[in-house]
């Protein structure tokens, strides 16, 4: 089994550079947060404006914290805000996809429409408002649930499609026939087949709360106490370090965003190719 | 195109415009916020006198969000003020109205993103479709993995990184803003000129993150399009290779990138309002900011609510075209 996994890695070249950068971005961040002091990601817990040295490799920001301890915390911190979001968004997609789809009727018919009109108007102006009224009591946490309550409607729309394609299948018509129920159908023949598209689902959903995790960090609101890397980022562009010349307080934090991306994307090509064999003539 | 479509593609526009001011409406109530009320404590705080404004301010508001009246009375007055764009006070602007200050920005913001999405649906759609031609040059090959890549970076990453690089480093192009500080906006050459060069990093910014995209979705659609039995009928007849390309290739296969196109304007939209932040360019995505930073809740909801509506309203434009892009479409009453 674990023969095979690494053989097919060989052949789907995208998701094998993929997995490696995002399992060795993780362990960067989890080996490097256990090495330094929790505490050393708050102000003045170093001397302000240090380039990198062997006590600050990553070096120090205006207000004096230690920015390698902000990097690995932070990494950590701005995965699980888009492991939140997205393993809801994906999960309440997907019941909602499932339901619509198999049913069908006027369930559909109303899912739908809420799905279509939620997708007209842009994620990131809706989540600003939310943000902006939750200000007060902002946490990570309530961060990522905020970004949950909108992650699920693209999951939605894509999983419907894909079970509207599976539901005519000759082994679900036989499943049917044979006397299964709806729900029985639903966890029995359409999940497994549609879990590498669940798991590509997953990535994409969880790249994209991300995405708006970080936008509305630059934004101005996010948590402020939080080293997320989106915060990080907020502070490089307020204090204009990059035309200030501080290039190692944004050089870690855009490296590690800029590989996250890359590492997320090239996994889901990866994931996408898995689900749909087709695809795999032409990339 | 029956007029059942019509009617209810404008309903679902009308229906997002409403939902949009809804939402204005009753978060910060059921968040319990007073933002003036704050604003004044935060002065108040700084030991600052009050500004003879301010008084006015606070019974503005408290006339307008009716503290006297009920909620639905509250809420049909809302709801009037937003289909006037009126917006109130700044409250960090005081004197200026919202709309005035959105008014301001927006031509900026319209004009970059009109001119960056074009630009990049175009280039990147050329560069997919010949990706997927048998008969393309060999550096258009090489060119995908990068773009790709910087396809998957937020925009204002890429414009963080093009402000060190070019900016910076190389002094190639101006830091910051949308024209050189000191001089007065006017319609002359020059100043245009000012403009387009200020331009030049946060639109390169916007285009290199999205070539990628639109050069991906027409690379599949050119394969699917050319495994069609039609220009193989069309080969063979031996028309030449300019008419295949063109008008059985990029006709057919453009049409679902012009779908893509109307799924990812919020995309775009809110890439770009992150890139003026990083360049402090004066469109409504720095004014979103400088309003996050200052508490101004007028100033936040006047600005998204334009923007979802600008949205809307493209969407609905787009979606009404395509049909005329696209023969095959036929929007039947059903």
């Amino acid at each position: 089994m674990g023969l095979t996994f690494l053989n097919y890695l060989g052949r789907n070249r995208s998701l094998a550079v993929g997995l490696a950068l995002l399992v060795g971005l993780i362990a960067f961040a989890v080996i490097g947060s256990l090495l330094v002091d929790p505490q050393n990601v708050r102000p003045l817990s170093a001397r302000v404006l240090q380039p990198p040295s062997w006590a600050l490799p990553f070096g120090s920001d205006r207000q004096g914290r230690n920015l390698f301890a902000v990097v690995t915390t932070g990494t950590l911190l701005t995965l699980r805000i888009g492991l939140i979001a997205g393993t809801i968004g994906v999960g309440v997609g997907a019941a909602i996809a499932f339901v619509s789809a198999y049913y069908g009727g006027w369930i559909d018919t109303v899912l739908r429409s809420v799905v279509d009109i939620g997708l007209t108007v842009p994620n990131l102006m809706v989540l600003i408002v939310v943000s902006l009224a939750l200000r007060q009591g902002m946490t990570v946490n309530v961060m990522a649930l905020v970004i949950a309550s909108l992650a699920w409607l693209y999951p939605a729309r894509t999983i419907r499609s894909q079970v509207l394609t599976l539901r005519e299948r000759d082994y679900v018509q036989l499943a049917r026939l044979s006397g299964t129920t709806g729900p029985g159908i639903i966890i029995k023949e359409l999940m497994p087949n549609l879990l590498p598209y669940l798991m590509a689902s997953l990535v994409g959903s969880v790249s994209a709360a991300i995405l708006a995790s970080i936008g509305l960090d630059v934004l101005g609101l996010g948590v402020f106490e939080a080293p997320t890397l989106g915060m990080t980022l907020y502070w490089v562009n307020f204090t204009g370090a990059v035309i200030n010349g501080w290039w190692w307080w944004w050089l870690a934090p855009i490296v590690v965003v800029g590989i996250l991306f890359i590492a997320l994307f090239l996994i889901s090509i990866g994931l996408d190719e898995i689900a749909n064999p087709r695809l795999r003539r032409t990339v | 195109m029956p007029v059942f479509y019509l009617a209810k593609r404008v309903g679902i526009f009308f229906l997002i415009v409403w939902l949009a001011a809804t939402l204005n409406f009753f978060l910060p109530r059921i968040a319990g916020e007073n933002p003036v009320a704050q604003k004044v404590m935060q002065m108040a705080a700084l030991g600052g006198n009050l500004h003879a404004g301010m008084k006015d301010m606070v019974e503005e508001y408290e006339s307008k969000f009716g503290i006297d009246k009920p909620l639905w009375q509250q809420y049909f007055m809302y709801l009037r003020d937003m289909t006037r764009f009126d917006f109130g006070y700044s409250i960090s602007n005081y004197p200026r109205k919202v709309s005035d200050m959105i008014l301001e920005g927006l031509p900026w913001t319209v004009c970059l993103i009109t001119a960056t999405t074009i630009l990049s649906f175009v280039i990147g759609n050329i560069l997919g479709a010949y990706q997927a031609w048998p008969r393309a040059p060999r550096w258009i090959m090489a060119v995908m993995p990068p773009l790709l890549s910087l396809s998957a970076i937020p925009f204002f990453l890429l414009g963080l990184m093009l402000v060190y690089v070019v900016g910076f480093s190389l002094q190639l192009a101006p830091l910051y803003g949308g024209y050189t500080a000191g001089a007065i906006p006017q319609w002359s050459f020059s100043f245009a000129v000012d403009v387009a060069y200020h331009a030049i990093l946060p639109a390169t910014a916007i285009i290199l993150g999205s070539l990628g995209g639109w050069a991906l979705g027409m690379r599949a659609m050119m394969v699917t399009t050319q495994g069609e039995d039609y220009v193989t009928f069309a080969e063979a007849k031996g028309l030449a290779d300019r008419t295949l390309f063109l008008d059985y290739g990029i006709r057919n296969a453009i049409l679902p990138q012009a779908t893509a196109l109307a799924l990812s304007l919020g995309q775009l939209v809110s890439g770009g309002v992150l890139v003026e932040i990083v360049f402090g360019y004066p469109g409504i995505g720095t004014l979103l900011f400088q309003g996050i930073r200052g508490s101004d809740f007028f100033l936040v909801q006047g600005i998204v609510f334009i923007v979802i509506v600008a949205i809307g309203l493209a969407t609905l434009i787009l979606d009404l075209t395509y049909p005329l892009l696209d023969p095959r479409i036929v929007h039947r009453s059903a």
